[in-house]
């Protein structure tokens, strides 16, 4: 797919929670043709410490509106800034980038967000669907408001929803989910995305039942177009390239990630 | 019409923009922005002599104005160089410049002959900024001795253009460039990125997976400059100027500065179409201030 750096606006910007906010802006140009699981590199104007791009998934593609939809957590000054950007402010965006998640009819397939990890998921529920597959979604966080966008997943399935301190859907992490407790799980395929530890978990239960894992990561990266090698992420063939060759990646081409060679997982990268 | 050509030694280069090594991988990466062909030439990536897998995750850490890079060399080695990359660069019609880089001095003599029998890689830019396995891991570039045998033994089996990039982590980069001279570079490029160091105040530790890593940006041209105009006045060869090069006006200080040509690096991520807005810009000068050829700017400061 062709990368193209192009001139945004925002249209609306919704403060979901005290420290994410959901961006939809619109494109200058005619959009390009993006697939989910792809992700804009992001440039934040006005400071020093705002140097390089800043990577973030495209949650969702409006063509009739020729606009993007961005999930920013705040977390720094770049991502603060841009959660703090009003209606016809501009943005400057490279996109899309990336592999995308292969969109296949698979039947029955379970969608995992942990967090701010629910990020890729509506784009990729909203072709899903439209490709045939029957959508389950599960959304993991600390507790209630951190569960984000659980009403906009609805239209496309049956949401599940886990929480650590109890306060919204099972209580607990998502592995403990009782989706995903089942002894044969119905589903084809899962698509994961979240902290490293909880799509690690996931990953072991798909393995263990024989599902295919997809899963998205996130690592620092500077170019976001392979070109500089910063943002490799350690696989049965080397290193490999999370902002070309990712972030979608099968579960099992990740070392360290087979169910066999882990002894425990982390919750923290 | 003004004239955008400059030589670094055998080369002639259709302008002086080219890209610095590991900031532009083999030139496809950027064909969805720009037409690589318009440049005056590419650096690749760094070859090595083996396989090099690089350095663990995490790798960079942004700073201000810039960013510490710790790659660690990671490329696939001169074998795969020759079989898989090379073929692919056959396409581009400027100069297309091979970064080699090792460990030893043997590695180094054995990717630069090598290189040598490509015809397509108009010259090679020798990286001393490696460390040196066999002095403890010390950087080549950092001591006269070594810099000289590296590109001496370089020398003896390289026919074409050897540029020698010199590592700015030394006291005197002026002795090291004049050695280098002596001991057969045909031109000599620099900064390499300077050595540096980012912290994580919230998990207190590191950022980068190496402790320290490689500065680089416009954070750190005004260092770049000052080496760029020291060298130039010393030497007699050739100079290539690499440092935050940004914009157009950037290039242009580093000429009057006494570069013959410049390498954009880090600019590139920001902004993958830098290197032909930075042209354009050039040649915009040259027009305002009625100077016809580019060369005309090089050690053109007036003191």
């Amino acid at each position: 797919m062709k990368k193209y750096i192009l001139n945004f606006k925002i249209l609306t910007n919704q403060a979901l929670n005290y420290n994410h906010n959901l961006l939809e802006l619109e494109c200058n140009e005619p959009l390009p043709v993006m697939v989910p699981g792809q992700f804009a590199e992001v440039r934040v104007d006005g400071s020093v410490n705002t140097y390089l791009r800043r990577p973030f998934s495209i949650h969702r593609v409006n063509p009739e509106r020729n606009s993007i939809h961005l999930l920013i957590k705040s977390v720094g000054e770049g991502s603060l800034t841009l959660a703090n950007l009003k209606a016809k402010a501009t943005v400057n965006i490279m996109l899309p980038l990336g592999n995308g998640f292969p969109i296949e009819e698979n039947g029955d397939v379970l969608l995992v967000g942990g967090g701010c990890g629910v990020a890729p998921l509506w784009f990729l529920a909203d072709q899903l669907k439209k490709k045939g597959n029957e959508i389950s979604m599960l959304i993991g966080g600390r507790s209630a408001k951190d569960i984000l966008l659980a009403d906009n997943y609805a239209e496309f399935g049956k949401v599940y929803i886990s929480t650590e301190d109890g306060s919204q859907g099972e209580p607990g992490m998502v592995t403990v989910h009782s989706i995903l407790k089942q002894d044969k799980l119905p589903f084809t395929a899962i698509y994961c995305c979240g902290p490293d530890g909880m799509m690690k978990a996931v990953s072991h239960i798909a393995e263990k039942q024989g599902i295919p894992c997809l899963v998205s990561l996130e690592n620092t990266m500077a170019c976001g177009i392979g070109a500089c090698l910063c943002c490799v992420v350690d696989t049965k063939q080397g290193n490999r390239c999370v902002c070309t060759d990712g972030p979608v990646f099968s579960s099992l081409e990740l070392k360290g990630w087979s169910a066999e060679t882990e002894v425990g997982c982390s919750l923290d990268k | 019409m003004v004239n955008l050509g400059v030589n670094i030694h055998k080369l002639n280069l259709k302008n002086p923009v080219l890209t610095a090594s590991g900031t532009f991988g083999y030139g496809e990466e950027f064909d969805d922005f720009i037409d690589v062909n318009a440049l005056g030439g590419i650096i690749v990536k760094a070859t090595t002599s083996k396989h090099r897998e690089g350095n663990p995750y995490p790798r960079m850490a942004e700073t201000p104005m810039g960013m510490l890079n710790a790659v660690g060399l990671q490329n696939k080695g001169i074998g795969y160089f020759v079989e898989n990359i090379y073929p692919k660069l056959l396409k581009y019609n400027n100069c297309i410049i091979a970064n080699v880089s090792d460990s030893t001095v043997e590695g180094y003599v054995e990717v630069a002959e090598k290189m040598n029998r490509l015809d397509h890689i108009s010259a090679i830019e020798l990286n001393i900024s490696c460390p040196n396995v066999k002095e403890g891991g010390m950087a080549f570039g950092t001591s006269c001795p070594s810099a000289t045998a590296v590109t001496r033994a370089v020398r003896e089996v390289y026919d074409k253009t050897l540029i020698v990039k010199l590592s700015p982590n030394v006291t005197n980069i002026v002795e090291i460039a004049l050695a280098v001279e002596s001991a057969g570079a045909d031109a000599v490029s620099l900064i390499n990125t300077l050595l540096g160091m980012a912290i994580d105040a919230e998990k207190r530790k590191p950022v980068l997976s190496t402790i320290t890593g490689g500065l680089s940006g416009p954070a750190i041209k005004p260092v770049a400059l000052r080496m760029v105009w020291q060298v130039a006045k010393a030497v007699k060869i050739p100079v290539i100027g690499i440092g935050g090069i940004t914009t157009a006006s950037d290039a242009i200080e580093f000429l009057l500065a006494g570069a013959s040509a410049i390498q954009v690096g880090t600019a590139n991520f920001v902004d993958p179409q830098a290197t032909v807005k930075i042209i354009a810009g050039i040649e915009d000068y040259l027009q305002r201030h009625r100077i016809s050829d580019v060369k005309q700017l090089i050690g053109g400061l007036t003191i």
